[in-house]
């Protein structure tokens, strides 16, 4: 292992992250704060309680998802596709280092800054909503999990574009649809009976439910199948980047 | 100035029949066998498209060859990439940077990226070895063209390396960097820096190259010393400046490889340099005994460059 080279595109990466921290992290921040001041404060008081849980508490872990989700994406597959894009990528694929290390270093680092993004928006929602979390650990595993998960995919999304605008497809057209129907706002137990079938095709309800469950011990999902679902996508995304490497895939010709 | 390879010597990088056919068909490389030796400046000679590049970015890692193998440093360079690449400097022959870092921050990336630990005291040295110590905290869209490459040199030699590639080192650099450009070359071959360029000017080549590949349509045409080559193939020519112009070369001249120039005013007589006998005296006394007077004279031996082209064009179709 390359520890060096590993330590060097994490802080690489991470000290491009600061220094537009504007936009890197007070950009999901305020507007994830929208959401609980709209849906939150403003609509939830009319809405009642959705599984014993008030609606405002309700929408927390789903609102953090929804950040953590696109922003994994995003910050993994800008971190990759902008050396390709400028063609700084030459050092790294002449340097002694490993697709592990490169994995490692890209994908440690965008998932850092999606675990802090979640992090401060979940102190941020505290400002506007009273709520606890049940299974703290639980939480803080299916955080970790979900952001390597999503950085993961988002490497994969860096390396499969060839323009900017192939980067904003995915986590605009794909995820942000799928977790938007996925349960952030909802239980898919409010759902008609044949909708709530057809929502169980959507990955992202068993993020959200088994990160829901860490927080109120309530979820559309038993807490086990949420683990079996998030690490499947691991595994798929993992294979999908071990075949990249094996082929050199838009990395070498 | 060139120097002869010592006989003997162990090859630092080692191309066995390395060969690059794309997925489109396009065959880049037909089998190459090369060794370069330690401590000598290489320069590759071709003409675009000619496999060049595609060489150099196989023994970096950039490129998988379609077959053959390669050691660099002893190392093979996909078993032992690890060992092979720590050894191996790149500088590429696009500016590739990223345009908002410093200066500084990019160079320490390149030597972290290598496996080495911080090392502030040889970062400086570079970047005052290549003039832009003061520039250290500058951003790199702030560097104009030149500086950017000194900065592609500085990024390559951050984690010391043992080979150094300079993939058109000179392209688009002006005469005064060009110059310092080659004294630091010829600096970094001083402390053992083993220098592979490729160029399109044949006169860096002739100037500083100990030794000399052509590649032309991915094969590799010729390599030799410097020396040996122009030695070998470099044509002696003499121009006698005639008094009087005339129409045609004389009769009594048939025997001599002469050529008229155009206005009849110069005649040129074209001799194997490598020859016992030039002909040349032999030639004068003739000319004296048909009485064709001549003004001034000088000899020519053809250039790197010449060389080059005739080597070119026999592979052409």
């Amino acid at each position: 292992m390359n520890g060096h080279g590993i330590k060097a595109i994490y802080q690489f990466e991470m000290a491009r992250w600061f220094r537009t921290l504007g936009q890197s992290l007070f950009t999901p921040v305020l507007s994830t704060a929208l959401y609980f001041i709209v849906f939150g404060s403003a609509i939830g008081g009319r809405m009642g309680e959705v599984d014993g849980v008030s609606y405002a508490a309700f929408i927390v872990p789903g609102l953090i998802m929804l950040s953590i989700l696109t922003e994994s994406l995003s910050n993994a597959s800008f971190g990759i596709y902008f050396p390709r894009f400028t063609g700084t990528i030459y050092e790294v694929l002449s340097a002694p280092l490993s697709p592990f290390d490169i994995v490692t270093g890209y994908v440690g680092a965008a998932a850092t800054k999606s675990m802090i993004i979640g992090c401060v928006i979940l102190v941020t929602a505290r400002l506007f909503v009273d709520y606890s979390v049940q299974y703290p650990l639980v939480m803080i595993l299916f955080l970790a999990l979900t952001a390597v998960t999503f950085c993961l995919f988002g490497f994969i999304l860096g390396i499969w574009a060839d323009g900017f605008e192939k980067l904003q497809i995915v986590p605009m057209l794909v995820i942000m649809p799928l977790t938007f129907l996925g349960g952030t706002f909802y239980s898919i137990s409010m759902l008609p009976e044949f909708w709530q079938k057809v929502t169980l095709f959507n990955p992202v309800v068993y993020l959200i439910s088994g990160f829901r469950w860490s927080f109120f011990g309530t979820a559309d999902v038993a807490i086990g199948v949420s683990l079996g679902a998030i690490s499947l996508i691991l595994l798929v995304c993992l294979a999908a980047i071990w075949w990249i490497f094996k082929t050199g895939y838009r990395l070498k010709t | 100035m060139s120097r002869p390879v010592p006989p003997n010597t162990q090859p630092i990088i080692s191309i066995k029949d390395i060969s690059k056919t794309y997925k489109s068909g396009v065959k880049a490389l037909k089998p190459i066998n090369l060794d370069i030796h330690k401590g000598e400046i290489f320069a590759l000679l071709g003409p675009n498209g000619a496999g060049k590049t595609t060489l150099i970015s196989i023994i970096c890692g950039i490129v998988t060859p379609s077959s053959g193998c390669v050691t660099a440093d002893g190392h093979d360079i996909i078993r032992d990439y690890r060992a092979a690449r720590r050894a191996i400097g790149l500088v590429p022959q696009e500016l590739h940077t990223d345009a908002f870092e410093r200066v500084i921050d990019s160079v320490k990336l390149s030597r972290g990226l290598f496996g080495y630990g911080p090392n502030p005291a040889h970062i400086e040295k570079v970047l005052r070895d290549l003039s832009l110590w003061d520039k250290r905290t500058a951003k790199i869209q702030e560097l104009s063209g030149g500086m950017k490459r000194r900065l592609m040199i500085a990024k390559a030699l951050s984690h010391e390396p043992k080979i150094l590639f300079l993939d058109e080192p000179t392209a688009g650099v002006d005469v005064e960097l060009r110059q310092d450009m080659w004294e630091m070359v010829r600096k970094l071959r001083e402390s053992g820096v083993t220098i592979i360029l490729t160029t399109h000017y044949i006169e860096e080549a002739e100037e500083m190259a100990d030794r000399v590949g052509v590649i032309s349509k991915g094969e590799l045409v010729l390599v030799d010393e410097k020396a040996a080559l122009m030695r070998k193939l470099g044509k002696k020519q003499l121009t006698l400046h005639l008094r009087e112009a005339i129409s045609a070369v004389p009769e009594g001249l048939n025997g001599y490889s002469l050529e008229l120039s155009g206005d009849g005013s110069a005649l040129t007589y074209t001799f194997d340099g490598q020859a016992d006998e030039s002909g040349i005296p032999d030639l004068l006394k003739r000319l004296g005994e048909i009485g064709l007077d001549f003004k001034d004279l000088n000899t020519e031996q053809s250039s790197l460059e010449d060389i080059f082209v005739s080597l070119v064009r026999e592979q052409r179709p």
